[in-house]
């Protein structure tokens, strides 16, 4: 099965080549350009040098959310209609499985991290069962220390990962103490492969049915919620 | 007999997600719009991230549907135009990211289009384009009046220096409390009215073709509240009459010297606003008659966004060689040339 991994999903872009048995190209820019205008070409790079061309491709995964809403949406559009115009399945897999890696080996939970701003995070609980990857949580929009408290009525160890732990590592320490570990450097980028390893383990669903994860309502219709809400209130 | 050229066109710029196949760009074979306008409507407008969601979901129902009703595969198609802009960036990203999606996989040719070129191109799928010509493009983003001198050549010799004239009736009947979107709701209120409220024109300087409808727009808001206060009750129909009077006389005059000065052969109509009754009415009362020119306003189908005119438009562009890479990015502040 060759699959065409891509991810959008936040400020890197990371695109993968690969099948069951290797990984076969692989490729993270860490460096903020329009995925846009980056993106496709560098997909059609890496088949070129996998000696791939895009009709040989099985499978799409692509990293669903959350994440930048726009880059989501960049990615699971390129996905969607490469999938439907090849007429091979596409896998929407969550964008945080690309910075999980860090945690197969580890004996513990994963948890990876993107600062959603204003406090906030995009975040999940996960574990690795003979080298799978099963979510514990599942993916949410929450502020960071209303996590904490939540991870700290748990007793696992749990290693945080994501280059955004930065920001929040010492309100992990003060709370967690000891039972808190931290991804290197090298394993805080995204790797397209593990979304391509998650993804190929996965049922595809329809394609067309294929959306973003966004975790948030749009915000003009989360405000209009609110309003109706409101309204019944007073009324 | 020469080959036919079939054009697969893409637009999403703002709240309609559009396919279509246009057959050497004068023939619209397919041509499917999928459009947004019930979601947005109780928010009072469009909202960006709302429409960009809704793209999302529909972009590649909406591609097979025009590949469907074309019955065509896609290998079939010479090329695939998409609109790059102007738009709202989102929106534009989904429209151009699935046409690269597809270009790609198939190494088809891609085209970049711009929106209001499209607009003008939606007449030639009515009526063959004789140069020189004029369009007046009015729309809810656009307010520009273009000249042709042949094919794929834009000179834009007069645009709007605030509000497009759709805006500025989306405000007006905000206003009124009209529902969104308000430009048909002024267009039959005015039908009733009478033009007897006195409301600016605003000419600008002597010479000038650009248009601006912000001192209008206030002005009539001024007037409603002026009323308000006064404890006097203005009459809606009046008063969208003498607002549409205000806008059309404004539009038409322009019109009517640069059709004058650039000795054009035809006047095209483009954009949504070309749907108004009022605008048509005296479209046709001056340039009906007129010797030497010939008007063309498209149908209603056509003034609204949709991508059977971006593929037309595309169609030009690809026969002059115009060809996108797969770098090609949504481009919201787009300039027609
Ligand atoms: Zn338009």
């Amino acid at each position: 099965m060759n699959v065409l991994v891509i991810d959008t999903s936040n400020f890197p872009l990371a695109i993968a080549v690969m099948n069951e048995d290797e990984v076969i190209a692989e490729m993270m820019i860490n460096i903020k350009k329009n995925h846009s205008i980056q993106a496709m070409p560098l997909i059609e790079t890496m088949l070129k040098a996998a000696n791939l061309a895009p009709k040989e491709m099985d499978r799409i995964v692509v990293s669903m959310g959350p994440g930048s809403y726009t880059g989501v949406r960049i990615g699971v559009t390129m996905a969607k209609t490469l999938a439907w115009t090849l007429n091979i399945p596409v896998v929407g897999v969550s964008s945080l499985a690309a910075i999980t890696g860090a945690g197969r080996h580890f004996n513990g939970l994963v948890c990876p991290v993107f600062d959603a701003r204003r406090g906030q995070v995009y975040t999940g609980l996960y574990q690795f069962e003979n080298h799978g990857l099963v979510a514990v949580e599942e993916d949410t929009n929450i502020l960071m220390d209303s996590w904490i408290e939540k991870l700290a009525e748990r007793t696992e160890k749990i290693l945080f990962t994501g280059k955004d732990i930065a920001v929040f590592w010492e309100a992990i320490q003060n709370k967690l103490g000891d039972r808190a570990v931290r991804s290197a450097l090298t394993e805080n980028v995204p790797r397209a492969s593990e979304i391509g390893l998650a993804g190929m383990a996965m049922e595809p669903g329809e394609v067309h049915g294929l959306v973003p994860n966004y975790i948030r309502l749009a915000e003009a219709e989360a405000k209009w919620i609110e309003r109706q809400q409101q309204g019944k209130v007073n009324d | 007999m020469t080959q036919d050229t079939l054009i697969l066109g893409i637009e999403t710029s703002c709240d309609e997600t559009a396919a279509a196949i246009i057959r050497n760009g004068t023939e619209i074979v397919s041509n499917v719009v999928s459009s947004q306008i019930e979601s947005h409507k109780r928010f009072g407008g469009v909202v960006p991230e709302i429409a960009s969601r809704h793209h999302v979901e529909e972009v590649t129902l909406v591609i097979q549907e025009a590949l469907d009703q074309a019955k065509i595969d896609i290998e079939d198609v010479d090329a695939i135009a998409v609109t790059e802009g102007p738009g709202l960036v989102g929106a534009l990203l989904i429209g151009v990211n699935a046409a690269k999606a597809i270009a790609f996989a198939h190494d088809i040719p891609l085209v970049g289009v711009h929106h209001i070129a499209g607009h003008i191109y939606a007449n030639r799928l009515i009526q063959e384009m004789s140069f020189p010509l004029l369009s007046l493009v009015v729309s809810g983003g656009h307010t520009e009046l273009v000249y042709m001198k042949e094919h794929g050549s834009f000179e834009v010799i007069g645009e709007t220096r605030d509000d497009a004239a759709g805006e500025a009736y989306d405000k007006v009947a905000r206003t009124l409390n009209l529902p969104y979107p308000g430009g048909p709701h002024i267009d039959r209120l005015a039908q009733k009215g009478q033009p007897k409220i006195k409301l600016p024109r605003a000419w600008l300087e002597e010479g000038s073709y650009d248009f601006s409808f912000s001192g209008l727009k206030s002005s009539v808001i001024n007037t409603l509240h002026n009323a308000e206060q006064r404890g006097e009750i203005i009459d809606a129909e009046d008063l969208a009459a003498s607002f549409q009077e205000s806008v059309v006389d404004v539009l038409v005059t322009k019109t009517a010297r640069a059709v004058k000065e650039y000795e054009v052969k035809q006047l095209l109509i483009a954009g949504g606003v070309a749907a108004n009754k009022g605008l048509r009415q005296k479209l046709d009362e001056i340039f009906g008659e007129m010797d030497g020119i010939e008007l063309i306003i498209p149908p209603l189908s056509l003034c609204t966004d949709n991508a059977a005119m971006i593929g037309a438009a595309g169609t030009v562009l690809y026969e002059k060689g115009k060809r996108a890479d797969y770098g090609l990015n949504a481009n919201p502040g787009l300039e027609l040339r």
